[in-house]
């Protein structure tokens, strides 16, 4: 195993945790001001990718493709918060899995109708394709690269939106006291449904950005929101550090773990059954260290304490 | 002197920069009513959460009938005779206040692995739990939904699940909060016989009872008993006047 | 209003009709559609142990209803390629009675529940549901990387195994099977709910910190809700790979998960009959909304929604006028 494959490997696994960020961010952050858990914000995701498709496919530009998986997406947001969303703050948490459960069925058979059965593809445009020569002779994909600055910068700014911006001291406020914020002559709506639409943005870039490595289809959204509640958990629900990290450390290991398990197991196993224990180990990689984190730390590693 | 029922061993507890408990010694003995009192905020609750095993002190012991149960368990401190009612009610509220005591006999029994028979027909729960209730006075609301039952009543029930305990000693969390003239006289009436049954840790606000109650008042201050004595010691205790009743003197 | 009594023995005669009637006008897709009801009932009733009674939201009972459903297709893989199962050493032989598969559905799930719940419930709320739901995706995926028995396509078995003395390969009979399980599995279910554990884990879930001052163990007896929930669970899983003769992955899925907790809260929570009324009409939807679109998923979440936010008692609450849930 060469040090080249590794590093190959890490950039993986680094872009992987990236756009995991992306979505757990907006999770996160829904849950820590309103309490919510939003099973549907994977299909905010997918609406993001569809929308990005659909201009490029209407217009042929990228940048106006991810324009538009950011405004579709956050208007989406908006308008579940407004209509559905808004009724579940303070429900019990059955209530906001079931609700947000329908919306999911709702939202992934709309697509279906509008958009059909088949996927949609994405391309990458010219001037991020092709591979990079990175210093030590690393060829790279420049997409890839690309996806995990701006992950890097949309991780920045909402760090910068959140400690240096009025709006973020609101939030803040919000995570620690809602009567507070009221008291402060806070809009709370108008504050919950930003806080959705953020959130719905930064989803709809990464199911576009996503979009042109994958392809574009119904039912994308589902496991890239189980990999972000994983993330969420590990790193402490309502935390956005906890988020980054634990976003970096599931990339890491699923990327690594498909990698690495199968030779570690031919270390001490025969080549086939090796293969076969190390991928199925794999696979469940993130699953169980997701639950040694719980039984270690039953709140996350950043989460508050009960 | 007898030894006491329950006590607590220079019993420290902090958060963070906040001390809560500061070194609390406290006991109480067979056939009387101890009343702690103190300021909200002077870590009344905080104390009463460590004797009940809610919450783990940093340093210091508990002691129930001789036995250091500092970290045993809330049920296991339960099952050794420590009978609790809550400030803020917590009952089943969608189940009917029978069931409520019910429960509580049910934990005296101590086995809760029955699968098959009906709780309600079990006539060594429910006779009870209607003794319990017909001492409390709330017998004639057995079949009464808890949720439906006034305040008051509620903190009668809570009395009458701890009751079904048997306990040895009572660990009584403000139980007049919120009664009326009417029903603190009742209740005030009710703890005054309980007392012969088994001491009553008494922690209240409402100072005609506890002056009416007390065997023996300790006033906690910022986490430290800053005084102890019978009801006449406490009344003319001037560091009590000072810190806690605010009269300048 | 109609009582929940009534309500009940009519979904109950409904049940028993249907698929009589079937059989009379010589329809046996319809009795297949009746018992794919009833197992889906027998899971969701398992299912409401935990969640109805304990409060426990599970996000991966599909674990359960996987592990049954595996225990059927392994056993009864071995038995017709007449290959020996190798587990810790020791040579077993595969079958295709229907008793032992039960038996062994059963004891897998429940000593799998008594793991995940143990280790599940040293959290709560939120982390809670995500830890059950990250324990499915572990045998979901597990399952689909396991190429013995078939991977991602799952296992086929060519013919339904047997119960002595009756013929499962007709329709009735194994419906009729069904039902009688879903009849035991209804009454052992209103037993416990009435019974001193009942009470105690209905406190529990209301009132945790009371369970604790009156002497008991709130965690235990939730362990012990999930445990006899997944195990119950379990033998639905055995009993839906035998009515489709087909197991897979996909019987791990989170989706299936959702879906049970769906049929629970459609029927009404923490009610005897919620999860059978939530299964029926499940079924009903699929079929029918399904043979007139392609798109019915969403008017089934258009359906969930509004019973969410404007009908929290389910169909149950809805008939007998009880609008919460539980009361």
């Amino acid at each position: 195993m060469s040090t080249l494959l590794i590093i190959e490997q890490v950039l993986n696994g680094l872009q992987f945790g990236v756009m995991l960020f992306l979505m757990a961010a907006g999770l996160t952050l829904i849950f820590g001001v309103m309490g919510l858990i939003n099973l549907a914000h994977g299909s905010l995701y997918m609406i993001g990718a569809f929308a990005a498709a659909a201009v490029a496919g209407a217009t042929g530009s990228f940048v106006l493709a991810l324009a538009a998986a950011l405004a579709v997406a956050a208007i989406a947001g908006a308008l579940i918060e407004m209509t559905v969303i808004r009724r579940l703050y303070g429900k019990a948490h059955l209530d906001q899995v079931l609700a947000t459960f329908a919306l999911i069925l709702i939202f992934s058979e709309g697509t279906r109708w509008l958009f059909g059965s088949f996927p949609l593809f994405l391309e990458i445009p010219d001037y991020l394709s092709g591979p990079i020569t990175l210093p030590g002779g690393i060829q790279y994909p420049l997409y890839r690269l690309a996806l995990i600055a701006v992950g890097l910068l949309v991780g920045l700014g909402l760090w910068a939106l959140i400690e240096r911006t009025r709006i973020g001291i609101q939030i803040r406020a919000g995570e620690n006291d809602r009567e507070m914020i009221a008291a402060l002559g806070v809009d709370i709506r108008l504050l919950y449904t930003l806080v959705f639409a953020i959130g719905a943005a930064l989803a709809g870039l990464a199911g576009a950005l996503v979009g042109a490595i994958q392809s574009v289809q119904v039912g994308m959204g589902e496991p890239v929101l189980i990999l972000a509640f994983v993330v969420i958990v590990i790193g402490g629900i309502g935390s956005i550090k906890g988020a980054f990290i634990g976003a970096l450390l599931v990339g890491m290991t699923d990327t690594l773990g498909g990698i690495f398990l199968p030779e570690v197991f031919k270390l001490f196993m025969e080549p086939g059954a090796a293969t076969q224990t190390g991928s199925a180990l794999a696979s469940m990689a993130i699953y169980i260290l997701m639950s040694l984190v719980l039984i270690w730390r039953p709140t996350g590693l950043f989460g508050a304490r009960a | 002197m007898s030894d006491p029922i329950l006590a607590t061993r220079d019993l420290c507890k902090n958060f963070g920069a906040l001390t809560a408990t500061d070194s609390v010694s406290i006991d109480l003995k067979a056939g009387e009513i101890h009343a702690i009192i103190g300021p909200n905020g002077a870590g009344k609750s905080t104390l009463i959460t460590q004797i009940c095993g809610g919450l783990r002190p940093d340093s210091g012991s508990v002691h129930l009938l001789g036995r250091d149960v500092t970290t045993d368990s809330t049920q296991a401190r339960a099952q050794a005779g420590l009978g609790r009612t809550f400030q803020i009610s917590a009952l089943a509220m969608e189940d009917s206040v029978l069931e409520n005591v019910v429960l509580g006999a049910l934990g005296a029994s101590g086995n809760p692995w029955r699968f098959w028979s009906r709780a309600m027909s079990d006539r060594s729960l429910t006779a009870k739990a209607d003794a319990a209730l017909e001492r409390v006075g709330l017998i004639e609301h057995r079949n009464t939904r808890c949720a439906e039952l006034s305040h008051g009543q509620r903190r009668q029930l809570e009395v009458a699940v701890a009751l079904t305990l048997s306990p040895k000693a009572f660990v009584m969390d403000e139980p007049m909060a919120g009664l009326g003239a009417e029903g603190s006289k009742l209740l005030t009436g009710f703890l005054d016989e309980l007392r012969a049954e088994a001491p009553i840790l008494l922690v209240e606000h409402d100072m005609d009872a506890v002056f009416a109650l007390a065997d023996r008042i300790s006033v906690l201050v910022y986490g430290q008993v800053i005084a102890s004595g019978t009801v006449d010691e406490i009344r003319q205790s001037h560091a009590v006047r000072n810190a806690y009743l605010g009269e300048e003197g | 209003m109609i009582p929940e009594r009534l309500v009940n023995w009519v979904v109950f005669a409904g049940l028993l009709a249907v698929p009589l009637w079937a059989i009379v006008v010589d329809e046996p897709f319809t009795i297949t559609l009746v018992t794919r009801a009833v197992i889906l009932a027998i899971a969701a009733v398992g299912l409401n142990i935990a969640l109805g009674i304990g409060g426990l939201v599970s996000l991966g009972h599909a674990v359960f209803f996987g592990l049954g459903g595996y225990a059927m297709g392994i056993l009864a893989y071995h038995a017709q390629t007449y290959t020996s199962l190798d587990l810790f050493g020791m040579s077993f032989a595969g079958t295709k009675a229907m008793p032992i598969i039960w038996l062994v559905a059963v004891v897998v799930s429940g000593v799998a529940a008594s793991i995940i719940g143990l280790l599940s419930l040293r959290t709560s709320g939120v982390y809670f549901i995500m830890i059950t739901l990250a324990f499915g995706q572990m045998f979901y995926y597990f399952a689909i990387s396991w190429s013995t028995y078939g991977g991602e396509d799952g296992l086929s078995i060519y013919v339904r195994n047997g119960f002595p003395g009756l013929n499962t390969l007709v329709p009735i009979q194994f419906f009729g099977l069904c039902f009688v399980l879903l009849c035991v599995v209804l009454f052992l279910s209103a037993r416990l709910q009435n019974a001193p554990f009942g009470l105690a884990l209905n406190a529990a879930r209301q009132v945790p910190t009371r369970v604790e001052t009156v002497g008991l163990n709130p965690m235990r007896l939730k362990l012990v809700a999930f445990v006899i929930s997944g195990a119950i669970t379990g033998l639905a899983g055995a009993l839906f790979a035998d009515l489709n003769r087909f197991v897979s992955p996909t019987m791990f899925s989170w989706q299936l998960s959702g879906e049970l907790i769906v049929l629970i809260i459609i029927g009404g929570v923490g009610r005897l009959f919620g999860p059978v009324i939530g299964a029926c009409l499940f079924v009903a939807l699929e079929h029918w909304l399904g043979a007139l679109t392609e798109f019915w998923h969403v008017y089934l979440g258009l359906i969930l929604l509004a019973i969410v936010l404007f009908a929290r008692g389910g169909i149950i609450g809805l008939l007998t006028g009880k609008e919460g849930a539980h009361v």
